[in-house]
């Protein structure tokens, strides 16, 4: 807990001195609502210390709570982690917090603090109130899926590509809330696997939109990025963001693919309404994440737009290098890298995550 | 018992005064010697602080009214070295006149706080009381040329001494139904007594006094305009050497003295006592405080609301009772003790150099020093409750010890009162943070920025206080396991 709770005021500086658009209102948003989440996380915790007199969470975990208990303390502590997570309808920090971030501060904060959630969600409030999850694990997948159809509609109305991504991340982790709230082995090692493969997906893409794009041009508005002809200008770039969308929209052969289809298979056993209605999410994903491409690379060169040599030029005022730095390629080579390997391979990871799910003592509890 | 033996269980209160008369006569010596009565005054209390350790382990006078237990020389200690900490506070900023005048009822306001400490009887209590009382007010009307000192001073003053009174009263009452003043005592008396009417008028009044002086809600009004108006090392005293003492009283009265009234404040099964009237106080100050603390544009104000509310955390230790409660209780009125008086350190450097002390003249600090700039971010953090800082493993023993006192957790509305609180304050600290490191001076010009190079005394001091809150963080059970021991 106290490690959760350091992460939540570096995240404010960060935002608010670093960050662009709207940054103190982003940053104190962020803050507030994962402080929030802290709170309920924190009352879980002490009526779970006080009940079991330890905070060691092996002992938790084999303490007996009483299901009256755990019939409310569940809620509390996994709603508490989950704010972290982007569950709907507590997601709204989300998009606004990472549109408002520098590029690092959205890479570290979709990439891996939107995991801490899930995965302290995962092993403090599930592991410990097993049967408060079962309880509840229905209306955690409704959640889940709200969360994953509502963010898709909602990034498809969007005009700032970090919004974009914002809301694709919201998404993409109510696939990960979905498929712990399944409870099985498949549905929760798919989980643990996009949170891994997401962390992956979402740092490439805001690599490519606030490095790569915004840095240079200054703007993230689709509408006036979709008048540069980008593809030309910035060819590496374009190169990385098609790589990344069709990670994002969960094309086989990435590790999207591997994580999406191993929680849709562990939700059809408990929940298949839910795996109907995700499929149509999945339409929504793709809708959206294709008109992000389409506008943000591939439009055509409209009028206004200085031409030199057929090719828009960019950064007419600051000083950035025209072509994409060294740097900038090693990075965005390893993110892709990763995310082809695992999802090529994924019992690259599986191999590791199976065998810690099967440990966790709660899923022997629950028979699904 | 022999009169030098007398004298030696009193020793540190009798150094203490004697320190304030020198540091008096010194200042009238001649003009300039402010720094000559400060060092003066720092040196008697470090002696004083020597004859507290030197002190027998257990004694007891006159039926109580002077106890001397590992409890007081412990808070004795403790409240003598955030006398200390004023005292470096009264030397940075301009010079004051008076200064051996103003360092001398510091010092016996210290005395009070000696004497509120050490004592386990009703009479002694009042006597402590009046004595900080009486010392704090003229402390905080002391700077003339300001109406607001004045102003503060006379709220203080106003709302002081009738809250004294009420609890005058309610000793009166106390004493006639119990026959005795000692707290042992009275609780003996009273075990087999019923609560007649009369007699929780009597409680409810000598709560009322305490209530004032920790700045529990709704007898909070007088701390807006006392932290504001007052001197800044006045404000930093009345911060934290009153708070720790008042609770230290309050606890021994509600846990000794009305130990058989103690009633209690579970949600479901409430029985009358004191305890449901302090958990009522209590939720009311969380709430008052973080609530009005929300609209503040002084700092200076919004640590007075602050206080009202971590008054109200503080007394859900109070509430929960018994020996973990009490020490999880005065855990954090140190530390926040500690806190404020650092708080008040950087807000004096802010005052100093651009003259005021809202949001708008603490913009910038951050360039301009970035080490007090650290300094206000550790104590604001500690205040709202940030892991790994002191403030956050204070609110944790409070909280789990409220949890545990009742066999249902029926406590739990009051601790999620709290962790309400806890959520709305940090919006209010991370403002003044953001107006640190985040807001643009309004003054661009050069010699605004310059950096604040003087005062090392001060900047050392409030940076030593910044790491003890750093380290009781990281390390709590240093002093919750010394409190907890003494208390047994």
């Amino acid at each position: 807990f106290v490690f959760y709770e350091l992460v939540i005021v570096p995240k404010y500086f960060l935002i608010a001195i670093f960050g662009s658009t709207n940054k103190e209102y982003g940053a104190m948003k962020l803050t507030l609502y994962s402080f929030c989440g802290g709170m309920f996380v924190f009352a879980g915790i002490l009526v779970a210390y006080v009940t079991a007199g330890s905070l060691d969470l092996d002992q938790l975990a084999q303490f007996q709570f009483s299901s009256q208990l755990q019939s409310w303390a569940f809620p509390v502590l996994f709603v508490g982690f989950a704010v972290l997570a982007g569950i709907w309808p507590l997601h709204t920090w989300a998009p606004t917090g990472h549109a408002a971030a520098p590029t690092a501060g959205s890479m570290l904060l979709a990439g891996i603090v939107m995991k801490l959630g899930s995965y302290a969600g995962l092993r403090v409030a599930m592991n410990l109130f097993p049967q408060g999850f079962q309880e509840w694990s229905k209306w955690m997948a409704l959640l889940a899926v709200i969360g994953i159809v509502y963010a898709a509609a909602v990034a498809l109305r969007q005009r700032d590509l970090k919004f974009v991504i914002g809301y694709s991340s919201v998404s993409h982790m109510g696939f990960v809330l979905l498929g712990l709230a399944a409870g099985n082995m498949l549905g929760v090692s798919g989980a643990v696997l996009q949170m891994f493969s997401h962390g992956v997906i979402a740092a490439l893409l805001f690599a490519v939109a606030g490095r790569m794009i915004y840095r240079r041009t200054h703007t993230r508005d689709l509408d006036a990025l979709a008048g540069m002809n980008l593809s030309r200008a910035l060819p590496f770039a374009a190169f990385t963001f098609v790589i990344a969308s069709a990670a994002s929209m969960g094309i086989p052969g990435f590790s999207g693919f591997a994580a999406e289809i191993t929680i849709l298979i562990g939700t059809w056993k408990t929940y298949p309404l839910a795996v109907w209605i995700t499929g149509a999410g999945v339409v929504l994903v793709a809708a959206f994440t294709l008109r992000a491409l389409k506008q943000s690379f591939f439009g055509e060169a409209g009028p206004g737009v200085l031409m030199q040599e057929g090719q828009a030029v960019v950064d007419p005022d600051w000083n950035e290098k025209r072509h994409i730095t060294a740097a900038e390629k090693i990075g965005a080579c390893l993110l892709m890298f990763t995310t082809l390997a695992v999802g090529l391979y994924p019992k690259l990871l599986l191999d590791r995550i199976m065998p810690a799910v099967e440990a966790m003592r709660f899923l022997h509890t629950i028979a699904r | 018992m022999s009169y030098l033996e007398f004298l030696k269980l009193v020793s540190p209160e009798a150094i203490v005064v004697i320190t304030a008369l020198a540091v008096l006569v010194i200042g009238l010596t001649s003009a300039r010697t402010a720094a000559v009565c400060s060092a003066v005054a720092a040196l008697g209390l470090v002696i004083a602080v020597g004859a507290v350790l030197m002190l027998p382990r257990h004694a007891a006078l006159f039926g109580g009214m002077l106890v001397i237990a590992p409890l007081t020389s412990l808070f004795k200690i403790i409240c003598m070295a955030l006398a200390f900490f004023t005292i470096i506070l009264t030397t940075s900023g301009r010079t004051r006149p008076h200064a051996g005048e103003y360092l001398a009822i510091v010092l016996l306001a210290t005395v009070g706080l000696m004497l509120l400490v050490g004592s386990e009887e009703l009479l002694m209590i009042f006597i402590g009381l009046e004595l900080l009382g009486l010392s704090l007010y003229v402390m905080a009307a002391f700077d003339k040329t300001d109406v607001r000192s004045a102003e503060a001073g006379l709220k203080y003053f106003l709302f002081g001494s009738t809250s004294s009174a009420f609890s005058l009263f309610g000793i009166s009452l106390v004493y006639g139904m119990s026959g005795t003043t000692g707290l042992a005592a009275i609780s003996a008396k009273l075990a087999t007594a019923t609560v007649q009417p009369l007699l929780a008028v009597g409680i409810v009044m000598t709560l009322v006094g305490f209530a004032f002086k920790i700045a529990a809600a709704p007898f909070h009004l007088w701390a807006p305009d006392a932290y504001q108006g007052a001197p800044i090392p006045s404000a930093a005293f009345i911060a934290s050497g009153s708070k720790v003492a008042s609770f230290v009283v309050l606890g021994k009265i509600v846990l000794v003295g009305f130990a058989p009234f103690n009633g209690s404040a579970a949600w479901h099964a409430m029985v009358a006592g004191w305890s449901p009237v302090l958990a009522v106080l209590a939720a009311l100050s969380i709430l008052v405080g973080n609530f009005v603390a929300l609209a503040q544009s002084n700092v200076r104000r919004l640590l007075a609301y602050s206080a009202v509310a971590h008054a109200g955390y503080t007394l859900v230790g109070l509430v929960a009772g018994g020996r973990d409660g009490f020490s999880a209780a005065l855990f954090y009125t140190t530390v926040y003790a500690v806190t404020l008086i650092g708080a008040f350190g950087v807000v004096a450097f802010v005052r100093s150099e651009t003259g005021g002390d809202d949001f708008t003249n603490f913009a910038g600090l951050a360039s301009r020093s970035p080490m007090l700039a650290g300094c206000m971010a550790i104590f604001m953090l500690s205040l709202a409750g940030i892991p790994p800082l002191a403030g956050f493993f204070g609110k944790f023993y409070l909280f789990s010890v409220a949890l545990r006192a009742d066999a249902n957790q029926g406590l739990l509305w009051l601790v999620l009162v709290a962790l309400f609180g806890s959520l709305i304050s940090l919006y209010y600290y991370l403002i003044v943070l953001k107006a640190i490191f985040v807001d643009e001076p309004l003054e661009a010009g050069a010699d605004h920025l310059s950096p604040i190079t003087n005062h090392v005394l001060q900047k050392f001091t409030v940076s030593l206080l910044a790491g003890a809150i750093l380290f009781l963080g990281l390390m709590p059970d240093m002093l919750a396991a010394r409190i907890l021991a003494a208390l047994s």
